[in-house]
């Protein structure tokens, strides 16, 4: 197994766990960390097929994946702010008002 | 604008300012527009009468106005000034103008007064429109607009849920009427290719006759006529419009828009003369008609009544002149009539006035005394439509008794039989409606009689007028003014030496009309009562009407309300497409209830689907790609 394989491998594993977390978990900031999780497995492949193709492309576009990443916390902490403030928690299972 | 537009405008402009501005501008100005508007035009209808007379008859022709043109022929609006519509305008406008200034008097206190002004105005304006009219299109016009006119008039008080039935029944016969009045129409287009009553008659006066059944078109305006003029089996609607105010009466049911049948029918005379079957029919309509609607006539206890079943009754002697091909003679009833029946109603609504609102003649009796100038003139038109010479009634009776015996376009014995029955009870029930409500004691109540009082001048002038006309009248021989344009009927020699003796048994039959009311209603009124139980079951059927109401309802109009009610509302209306479309947004209610149970609200169940959707499409594109 070479060092590419082992990347690749580590970068599915982060984005399984990361979207297993997201799943399963019932806290709201589990979750977000969850998905951090597995935008930085994504990050990982991109930079591994990046280095396998000798090319820089991939990598800048990690640097943008963080970029949206940022903005993307930014935003859904103070959502989760202001849900906690409405109902004293963090466990999503009571957000289920809007349904059909 | 030339004069015989103005004779029609005249009377629009007066609905237009009454109708719009009426109620702000006052009774005084409103009756003003409302009488001096037709009175001009009954003056300017005066002087087209000297000039016709001056143009040695020649019709004055007026092109007003192009309605529209379709490929060949142009649909104008023009007018005709002829002998007829001469006559008939005379009439419309004379009439007419004094029962507009009777109404000053009439209606004074409605609250409604510039309404009431408007609609008689527009009736006028359409009446005028129907007799003037040069093609049958404009005669059309005028005759539906004169329903109209006569719908709201009917209907003038709606706060009355009768009264509004009484309009509202008026006009569904009408309606009836005029569907056979179009076919006809449009059967006389598509051979001929034009309305114009002129070219029409030009046709059907020459030789070679158009490829056309005459009779079938004379009896599908004949059937319009039927309408209009309240003959057999039409008739129902005419004694149900008495709902109207009196004058109303006056002016549409018994003097001008009712004889609109019998003026259409003398004006497309050629058509009737090349159609025998269908100059039977009218005779005998008209004579069953007469008959039917005087039997009724002699039982009824409403003053308005009697006078609207003697009013079917007279149209019914004209259609008979005009089946027997008199066409002038009609038309000269027509003119008689209007005067003398006119008075009549008038002189009805003058005791109506005087008694407060009734209208039961078991109510009234002894009236001569008390309202004098009502009871003159009431009774020389009693006399005059009892055929009393030599009131103008005598005149234009005897001569289409005359004709209904003598003619040689169908006349008989057994036609001069009915109708000198006809004319018998006639003037039986007409003197018998004199004696109840005139003479005799004094059967009013109390509070009543304490109140009667003679009608003011506007009305009484009004009735001596016509009281007058309804006199001499006669003396202007119409048929032999009309003679150059509807010339009468070939009498056999054979018959001619019986003219002399008819006349005697006419003025015979009016005597003893009156002799036999005399008799009957005379004294204390004990014969009538002991004559009423004698026949009770035939006064029974005689004061119901025949049924004739009742068998409409059971025959058409309940098995129409039963169609409607069963097939179009239930199945048609609510099943079929109130059902369609309930359906349909029934079927997405359902569908989106089903989708909706998906949206739980809950994200991890979304992100769970998320990630099944992920791992299909995974499988799915390492299998096919």
């Amino acid at each position: 197994m070479d060092k590419t394989q082992v990347l690749l491998a580590l970068a599915v594993a982060l984005f399984a766990i990361g979207l297993v977390g997201v799943i399963v978990r019932r806290n709201v900031l589990v979750m977000l960390m969850c998905m951090e999780l597995m935008l930085n497995g994504v990050n990982l492949s991109l930079v591994t097929f990046a280095h396998q193709a000798a090319s820089n492309v991939g990598a800048v576009l990690v640097f943008l994946v963080f970029v949206v990443a940022a903005a993307e916390i930014s935003i859904a902490i103070p959502i989760v702010l202001l849900l906690v403030r409405n109902k004293r928690t963090l466990d999503l299972s009571a957000y289920t008002d809007l349904k059909g | 604008m030339s004069l015989l537009s103005l004779i029609v405008v005249l009377p629009l402009v007066g609905f237009l300012v009454n109708g719009l501005a009426g109620n702000r501008l006052g009774k005084g100005f409103v009756s003003a527009v409302g009488c001096g508007l037709p009175i001009v035009s009954f003056l300017i209808t005066v002087k087209c009468f000297i000039d016709l007379k001056a143009g040695n008859y020649a019709p004055l022709v007026e092109n007003a106005y192009t309605w529209a043109t379709v490929g060949e022929s142009a649909f104008g609006i023009s007018f005709y000034f002829d002998r007829l519509s001469a006559v008939m305008t005379l009439i419309v406008t004379g009439v007419g103008s004094l029962i507009h200034i009777y109404s000053i008097g009439y209606m004074h206190q409605d609250k409604s007064y510039a309404r009431y002004f408007a609609y008689l105005n527009l009736f006028l304006f359409f009446m005028l429109l129907l007799v003037l009219g040069k093609t049958l299109l404009v005669l059309f016009v005028g005759w539906e607009g004169v329903g109209l006119a006569s719908y709201l008039l009917i209907g003038f008080w709606f706060e009355d849920m009768e009264k509004a039935r009484a309009g509202k029944k008026a006009f569904i016969a009408n309606r009836i009427g005029d569907a056979g009045f179009l076919l006809g129409m449009f059967v006389l287009y598509s051979t001929l290719g034009t309305l114009e009553m002129d070219r029409i008659n030009a046709a059907f006066s020459t030789s070679p006759l158009p490829a056309v059944s005459a009779s079938l078109i004379g009896v599908l305006l004949f059937i319009g006529a039927t309408g209009k003029s309240a003959q057999i089996p039409l008739y129902v609607w005419l004694p149900d419009a008495m709902a109207g105010p009196t004058p109303v009466s006056a002016l549409i049911h018994a003097a001008t828009m009712v004889t609109a049948g019998v003026y259409m029918i003398a004006r497309l005379a050629p058509i009737y003369m090349h159609a025998p079957e269908a100059s039977e029919l009218v005779a005998v309509v008209g004579a069953l008609t007469a008959l039917f609607a005087a039997t009724i006539a002699i039982t009824q206890t409403d003053i308005k009544k009697v006078l609207a079943y003697s009013t079917v009754s007279q149209l019914g002697f004209m259609f008979v002149a005009l089946g027997v091909g008199a066409y002038g003679v009609a038309v000269f009833h027509v003119y008689t009539h209007a005067f003398f029946k006119a008075c009549l109603f008038l002189g009805a609504g003058s005791v109506i006035h005087a008694l407060s609102g009734e209208q039961d003649i078991r109510k009234m009796g002894g009236l001569a005394r008390m309202i004098p100038i009502t009871f003159v003139t009431f009774a020389i038109a009693t006399a005059a439509i009892a055929g009393i010479p030599p009131l103008a009634g005598f005149f234009s009776k005897d001569e289409i008794l005359w004709f209904a015996f003598a003619s040689e376009r169908g006349g008989s014995t057994l036609l001069w039989l009915v109708m000198s029955l006809t004319a018998l009870m006639t003037a039986f029930y007409m003197f018998r409606l004199l004696w109840l409500t005139f003479f005799g004691r004094s059967r009013m109540d109390h509070e009543v009689e304490h109140h009667v009082h003679e009608s003011p001048l506007s009305m009484t002038s009004v009735l001596a007028i016509l009281a007058v006309l309804s006199a001499i009248g006669g003396f202007f021989s119409v048929p032999h003014f009309l003679e150059p344009q509807l010339p009468l009927p070939a009498v056999p020699d054979s018959l001619h030496h019986y003219e002399k003796l008819l006349v005697g048994i006419a003025v015979a039959i009016g005597l003893a009309g009156l002799a036999g009311a005399a008799y009957v209603y005379g004294g204390t009124g004990a014969r009538a009562e002991r004559l009423r139980s004698r026949f009770a079951g035939v006064h029974r059927v005689l004061y119901d009407k025949y049924y004739v109401d009742e068998l409409y309802d059971a025959v058409i109009a309940k098995p129409l309300l039963w169609i409607s009610d069963r097939v179009f509302l239930r199945i048609g209306d609510r099943a079929l497409i109130d059902g369609t479309l309930n359906g349909m947004a029934a079927l997405a209610q359902r569908a989106a209830g089903l989708l909706g149970r998906v949206q739980t609200g809950s994200l991890h169940f979304y992100a769970f689907l998320v990630l099944t959707g992920m791992v299909a499409v995974v499988i799915w594109s390492w299998r096919h790609v």
